[in-house]
């Protein structure tokens, strides 16, 4: 069992917790995830590491509410404990060694991209960060950010704070001004990284996405993670979850992360309404 | 054959669910004997002085002193004999290939039926199980730690033997449970997973130790486990790495690996969905692509998961299935149907991507190919086009990749086997022995068994060699 150490409130359905996970944190790296399940009749899902103290033996993970995992994992408090909480898996985000990197992060995919500026930071990279949100109060990890960033920029999409607009109009802005930039690193929802890679294609400027398929396992096992990458077929597992923005199929990674939207929506209303909830340990036949 | 059902040459049959019944259930199809059963069963055994049984076992189980325990009515010593080699016998009794092993050298089956030994292993695990015997340690208690990956049918059988030789064993698991195929793959119907975990207990019970959810390789690598004082390691990770054809249309909704088809529905029991949250979704109408006993196992569990019609598609003859014949029957006495010399060259979809489609060519056989098969070739001018909105592709997987990559000195072949020494599974990595599919690739639960047992023996003699024998 996997205790939860620290439990933060970012935003009204935004939280991060602090986990006893000493095996995870020892290997943990920047872009790296866990799979996580709550109880025994949870699903396992990725999610991508925030932070890891390797001293303390803890993990950081942010969740944002989308469906009835999400939820479930927010509404447990401190002391409460995951069932499973498996990693560090995947490959480690891609890091420059010089030059100037802007990552992109949107709603809570910008705390994951912390630590990938943070190691980059170290390294002596520049790095300018262009965070946002869908509104001022959903926006999370702005002084964490600005701590390991070189420049910290915020984009909006009700202009609440910041630019009005897509955290890709101010990286759009910042190519128009002619600012030099060697590589770009977007996590975030699909439809902000696909945008990513199509406002820096013409340049030829290097994207990296960190795409999130559905997976079982998050091992190579199953296959379900798989996407279309240059042509290839690749497993967001285990190769990924970093990718070349200008390779990846999204159309049909889109797809793929619908393939269960009605059964999620069943799954979510039924936690909604305390219908049938599974309980921490217990079985599920009644 | 006679067909007379008291004949001394015929098998005495096993009970089993009714198919009408069945098809709606997760339940086990195969009953057992009950205790008459088994005694009619037992009085077919003529005892050979020379049991070629034994030696067609991969674990080496005393056959004829178990069965003639079960003549003289004590099963108890009957489950004794058996646990003194085979620390899985309840999982053996049904999975395991009895025909082309123990059973195809049985002297009866030169004029009959061979003894059935796997329904009698089965009796004799079962009242084991069910009367808490467990296995006995034979070795004096040794001081040294002896690390497994993986807690499949290799991992468990060579956790079980080292531990009954006295070394401390700890198992470390990928998944949240212990079991490997035997728990995502193998199918309730077919493996009950409360006896895989009650055999897994009975390891525990003798001192194994089972850390689930460490992904060697990613939470911990071989270096780290010698680092903390591992004599050695048995590295059993199977074969998990799914294979795909490579046909336009794969990556449709509704397009499945076998393993992940069978791990939502056996490991994450999407067939209760929505008590369980894990989902899954079947169609009117699936396709399992292959014909070994994984795709018997994805189209018999299509049916129960309520789907209309199931076909198994294979591009060879009923000649080549590598199915076992069992599952085989069970799978048409259940109404599968089958489509032989088919072979799928398009996978059609609709346009927010879900399978609609598939379209398929007839073979037919030519010269053999690399695997002694006959080669399937397509007939020209012969495709058609299958009304199928679920596909499951049952076509075999590769040895899982996570523990070589992250492994120095660990060597593998070039579709990803380790590489071992035949004898005693020794890697090219000193201390570090591997068997079962991930050296094979795929194959049976008996068969990484048996590699298992091998590499214990051998990682005794290399502790021993190494350490002094305390």
């Amino acid at each position: 069992m996997y205790r939860i150490i620290n439990k933060r409130d970012l935003t009204d359905i935004t939280k991060l917790f602090e986990v006893d996970a000493p095996l995870v944190a020892r290997r943990a790296q920047a872009g790296h995830f866990v799979m996580v399940r709550v109880a025994e009749c949870g699903e396992r899902i990725p999610i991508t590491i925030a932070d890891y103290d390797r001293e303390a033996g803890t993990v950081t993970i942010v969740v944002q509410e989308a469906g009835k995992t999400s939820a479930w994992i927010n509404a447990l408090e401190e002391g409460d404990e995951f069932v499973d909480f498996v990693g560090p898996l995947g490959q480690v985000a891609p890091m420059a060694d010089s030059g100037h990197v802007v990552l992109l992060g949107g709603g809570f995919g910008v705390a994951p991209i912390h630590p990938v500026a943070r190691d980059l930071k170290e390294k002596g990279v520049e790095v300018t960060s262009i965070i946002g949100a869908r509104s001022e109060d959903l926006l999370i990890f702005e002084d964490e950010m600005a701590r390991v960033s070189d420049r910290v920029l915020v984009a909006t999409d009700d202009g609440s704070k910041g630019t009005h607009g897509f955290v890709t109009d101010v990286l759009d802005a910042m190519i128009e001004d002619g600012e030099s930039i060697d590589e770009v690193i977007a996590i975030g929802p699909m439809p902000m990284m696909e945008a990513t890679a199509k406002v820096t294609r013409p340049h030829g400027i290097t994207t990296w996405v960190s795409m999130d398929p559905i997976m079982v396992d998050g091992t190579g096992m199953c296959g379900v993670c798989r996407l279309t990458v240059g042509g290839e077929m690749k497993f967001g597992c285990v190769d990924g979850p970093f990718f070349d923005g200008h390779q990846v199929d999204f159309e049909e990674a889109h797809k793929r992360v619908k393939m269960y939207e009605s059964e999620e929506r069943i799954a979510y209303e039924r936690y909604q309404n305390n219908e049938k909830v599974c309980q921490r340990g217990g079985g599920c036949d009644g | 054959m006679a067909d007379r059902k008291d004949d001394r040459w015929v098998k005495t049959p096993i009970a089993q669910q009714p198919v009408e019944a069945r098809i709606k259930n997760f339940n086990e199809v195969a009953l057992g004997y009950s205790d008459d059963d088994m005694k009619r069963e037992a009085a077919r055994c003529l005892k050979c002085k020379n049991p070629k049984c034994e030696e067609g076992c991969p674990v080496n189980v005393p056959i004829r002193e178990f069965i003639e325990h079960l003549q003289n009515d004590d099963v108890e010593a009957a489950v004794h004999s058996i646990l003194s080699t085979n620390s899985l016998p309840a999982i053996c009794g049904r999975v395991c290939p009895q025909e082309e092993q123990c059973e195809l050298v049985c002297v009866l089956s030169k004029r009959g039926d061979p003894v059935g030994i796997g329904r009698l292993e089965r009796y004799v695990a079962d009242y084991g199980i069910e009367n808490n015997i467990g296995m006995e340690t034979v070795g004096e208690s040794k001081s040294h730690k002896v690390a497994v990956v993986g807690s499949g049918p290799a991992g468990l059988t060579a956790a079980g033997d080292l531990a009954r030789m006295g070394y401390q064993v700890t198992v470390f698991e990928a998944l949240h449970v212990p079991g490997g195929v035997l728990m995502y793959g193998i199918p309730e119907f077919r493996l009950p997973k409360d006896l895989v975990q009650r055999e897994i207990a009975n390891l525990e019970a003798m001192g194994v130790e089972i850390r689930p959810n460490v992904v060697v390789g990613a939470t911990l690598t071989i270096d780290d486990l010698f680092e903390e004082g591992y004599a050695a390691v048995f590295v059993g990770s199977g074969a998990g790495l799914p294979k795909f054809v490579g046909i336009p249309g794969e990556n449709l909704l509704g397009v499945y690996s076998a393993n992940e088809f069978l791990t939502r529905i056996n490991l994450m029991k999407a067939y209760q969905f929505p008590e369980c949250d894990t989902p899954v979704k079947i169609g009117r109408s699936v396709a399992v692509i292959g014909a070994g006993n994984t795709a018997m196992d994805s189209a018999r569990t299509a049916l129960r998961s309520g789907a209309e019609e199931v076909h198994i598609v294979y591009r060879r003859s009923d000649q080549e299935m590598t199915a076992r014949i069992e599952e085989y029957e069970h799978a048409i006495a259940e109404g599968i149907q089958f489509h032989w010399l088919t072979n799928p060259i398009e996978f059609l979809g609709d346009e927010d991507g879900w399978l609609r489609g598939m379209r398929c060519v007839q073979m037919e056989l030519g010269e053999p190919d690399a695997s002694g098969r006959a080669r399937p070739v397509p007939i020209e001018g012969s495709e058609f086009e299958m009304d199928v909105d679920t596909v499951v592709l049952a076509l075999g997987t590769n040895p899982n990749p996570l523990v070589p990559r992250y492994t120095p000195g660990l060597e593998t072949e070039s579709w990803g086997g380790i590489i071992t020494e035949e004898e005693t599974g020794h890697t090219k990595r000193e201390g570090v022995f591997a068997g079962g599919d991930v050296v094979t690739g795929a194959a049976t639960v008996i068969l990484a068994m048996g590699a298992g047992k091998q590499a214990a023996t051998a990682i005794d003699e290399y502790i021993q060699k190494k350490y002094g024998s305390k």
